[in-house]
């Protein structure tokens, strides 16, 4: 059984939705980041999702867009993402660590040869945002060849019509994007987000967990009541600009992503 | 082995060879497959048809002359040089081929907003133009390089009612402006349309673009061939993402005796760090909706292009040109900034024609290549676009103050 379905059951046996955090590998540092990473489990985060930088993420809003940018200036590669994966695993086996971002790099990697180095990482599962389903043939293979999850995406654009051809390859789990838009922007209510779930159930058996818009311990609370997980990223990301710009430490930097991380974990284990 | 045609493309999918494609956010996908259902469509709607050839006649001023370069070839002392005049065009560019095309599916779609996305300005002037003149609102997104170095453009544009914005991410050029428009699209999705300016983002783009602006290769070839009686031996365009290239040379392709040269810019030469010759240095990656060469570090991370044209500043280029390019039909060749700086002057002064920094990038190729050839040799470029837009750029490089 994959790591991502093995937490997904731990956590429904134990009626508590999944919280998942997003921070971008090597933001702002290769260091600092992988001590954020370690972190975060203690936190309270049960899947936590890699960003894989890119120059141009045209799926993000700026928090997302300006740590990628950060991250690249920092030095950040594909193999060094890869390296802080596997640097956390070693000492986290339970973790599910989901890698996010956008085609080219990988595609630059090459595809074969880059699922097999994240498996040998620990990684179990990859969201490309630009990569629909009719265009991941080329990942979904090797990926699962690997035991690499795909993950697809629904969407508030996401009809019944569409919802079968989204599911059909889909594993792990259903990444049900909230709003129409980019990360970071407006939040969805709690209820058509209830209703979109309902509807996405419908047409698969994989948990279903909701991102973008979400960044206070209230909002995730009211998705953990209605979701299989919530998603967290840009407001944890924002955190690392804002000690950034305040000159805080790496240290400082750290305490305050992982005390707002276990601020949302908290809110998600009240939302049932 | 050469193929039957070169004119079937792209498949069901959007694919030329490889190429193409449609890598875009779950989000759009419902959007970006409705609007090629309403494409194909359009194109059998012989309303919608009408609709668009009267505004090519009236609005546009179609058809552009085919103009024989008289004082220009006598100058080179080879190939007789033609010039399709798209910059006679309303808007002074043949970008308007495409917008027109365009705003009519939206309309069609029932969409009350457009964007798009401009490097040079002059396809966010003729997306403007064209919202104004079927009352869409307009946003277009502009590098903030490109509006310092493009001033009468962004000006056009406020005239026009477009709210023109600024762009500041990245390199703040053309690529950018892409991300951005995409950002807004992705939030907009239920009621606005995203013109695209060229052959490239996700399929139908790349095929819907080179139809609405295959108008320009159309006409030529009808010209052409009652003023010289046959059809010319070569075709020359410049190429960023490659629209106005692909316009000309689309309706030609399967015309084995008509050489192409797409003509990309080299900035401050292919070998350095500073040009958008994607063909020439790129290697294939996916950016903006499609596969393509890319201009990109090993790592797949998308480089900064350098073009003294804005219209050319671009690190991709059209799907179809790679697969053109592949299958080896269209000859990519490149030219420096400072060869176009010395083209667009000749161009002023022997034909009393101010093209646009862009078109001077195929002129400077045919610079090259005319002495040599016979002159009974019919060379046609596309001169894409007026230069009006340019003269600040120009003034710079020639140190002088205006």
């Amino acid at each position: 059984m994959s790591r991502l379905t093995s937490c997904f059951e731990t956590l429904q046996q134990e009626n508590r939705a999944a919280f998942v955090t997003f921070v971008t590998a090597g933001d702002p540092d290769y260091q600092t980041s992988l001590d954020i990473l370690k972190g975060l489990p203690g936190a309270g985060a049960d899947i936590i999702e890699l960003g894989m930088p890119f120059t141009d993420p045209s799926a993000d809003g700026p928090a997302i867009d300006k740590a990628a940018q950060r991250a690249i200036k920092a030095g950040a590669s594909m193999k060094k993402t890869l390296q802080i994966a596997a640097a956390f695993r070693e000492e986290n086996q339970a973790t599910p660590i989901v890698l996010m971002g956008y085609f080219n790099p990988l595609y630059a990697y090459g595809v074969e040869r880059f699922c097999k180095d994240a498996a040998t990482a620990g990684v179990d599962g990859l969201i490309i945002v630009d990569l629909p389903p009719e265009e991941d043939g080329e990942l979904l293979i090797p990926a699962n060849e690997n035991n690499i999850d795909v993950i697809r995406l629904a969407t508030p654009t996401s009809d019944d019509n569409r919802l079968p051809a989204i599911v059909n390859g889909a594993s792990g789990f259903v990444y049900y994007v909230a709003v129409a838009g980019v990360t970071g922007g407006k939040s969805a209510t709690a209820d058509d987000i209830g209703t979109a779930v309902t509807r996405i159930r419908r047409h698969t058996d994989l948990p279903v967990a909701v991102g973008f818009g979400i960044r206070t311990p209230e909002q995730a609370a009211e998705i953990a009541a209605r979701a299989d997980g919530a998603v967290v990223g840009s407001a944890i990301v924002s955190l690392i600009e804002e000690g950034l710009e305040s000159d805080h430490s790496s240290a400082e930097i750290i305490d305050n992503v992982l005390n707002f991380t276990q601020s949302l974990a908290n809110g998600i284990r009240s939302g049932r | 082995m050469a193929l039957n045609s070169y004119r079937t493309g792209p498949d069901e999918k959007g694919h030329f060879g490889k190429f193409g494609g449609r890598y875009v956010s779950e989000t759009l996908m419902p959007l970006v497959l409705q609007v090629e259902e309403e494409f194909k469509s359009a194109m059998q709607d012989e309303a919608f048809l009408a609709e668009l050839d009267e505004l090519n006649r009236q609005y546009i001023g179609r058809p552009s002359p085919l103009y024989y370069a008289e004082r220009l070839t006598d100058h080179l002392g080879g190939a007789k040089i033609y010039f399709k005049r798209e910059e006679l065009n309303h808007t002074g560019a043949h970008k308007i081929n495409h917008a027109i095309g365009q705003v009519l599916l939206a309309k069609r779609m029932g969409k009350t907003r457009v964007i798009a996305e401009t490097g040079a300005g002059q396809h966010g002037v003729a997306t403007a133009t064209v919202a104004a003149r079927f009352g869409l609102d307009c946003t277009v997104f502009m590098g903030a390089v490109d509006i310092e170095r493009q001033k009468p453009n962004v000006f056009r544009m406020k005239l026009l009612g477009a709210e023109v914005k600024p762009v500041t991410s990245g390199s703040a050029t053309l690529k950018d402006a892409m991300n951005d428009a995409l950002r807004d699209w992705v939030t907009n999705v239920h009621d606005t349309f995203y013109i695209i300016g060229t052959v490239a983002g996700p399929h139908p783009y790349p095929m819907m673009v080179r139809d609405f602006q295959s108008i320009i290769g159309r006409e030529t070839k009808e010209q052409i061939l009652k003023m010289e009686g046959r059809l010319p031996d070569s075709l020359v365009a410049c190429v960023g993402g490659g629209s106005n290239a692909l316009g000309l040379f689309h309706p030609f392709l399967d015309d084995r005796d008509v050489a192409m040269y797409a003509v990309e810019a080299a900035g401050l030469g292919v070998e350095t760090d500073k040009n958008a010759a994607s063909i020439a240095g790129g290697s294939p990656g996916v950016l903006h909706g499609n596969r393509t060469y890319l201009l990109q570090t090993e790592d797949g991370q998308v480089e900064e292009a350098h073009s003294i044209s804005a219209g050319l500043d671009y690190p991709g280029i059209g799907p179809e040109h790679v697969w053109l390019h592949e299958e080896g039909r269209v000859n990519y060749v490149n030219a420096t900034d400072k060869e176009a700086m010395d083209a667009f002057q000749v161009c002023c002064k022997t034909e009393g024609i101010i093209p646009a920094l862009e078109t001077a990038h195929g002129l400077a190729h045919i610079m090259r290549m005319a002495p040599a050839l016979p002159k009974d040799h019919i060379c046609v470029l596309n001169l894409s676009g007026r230069g009006d837009k340019d003269i600040f750029t120009v003034a710079k490089e020639l140190g002088e103050e205006i």
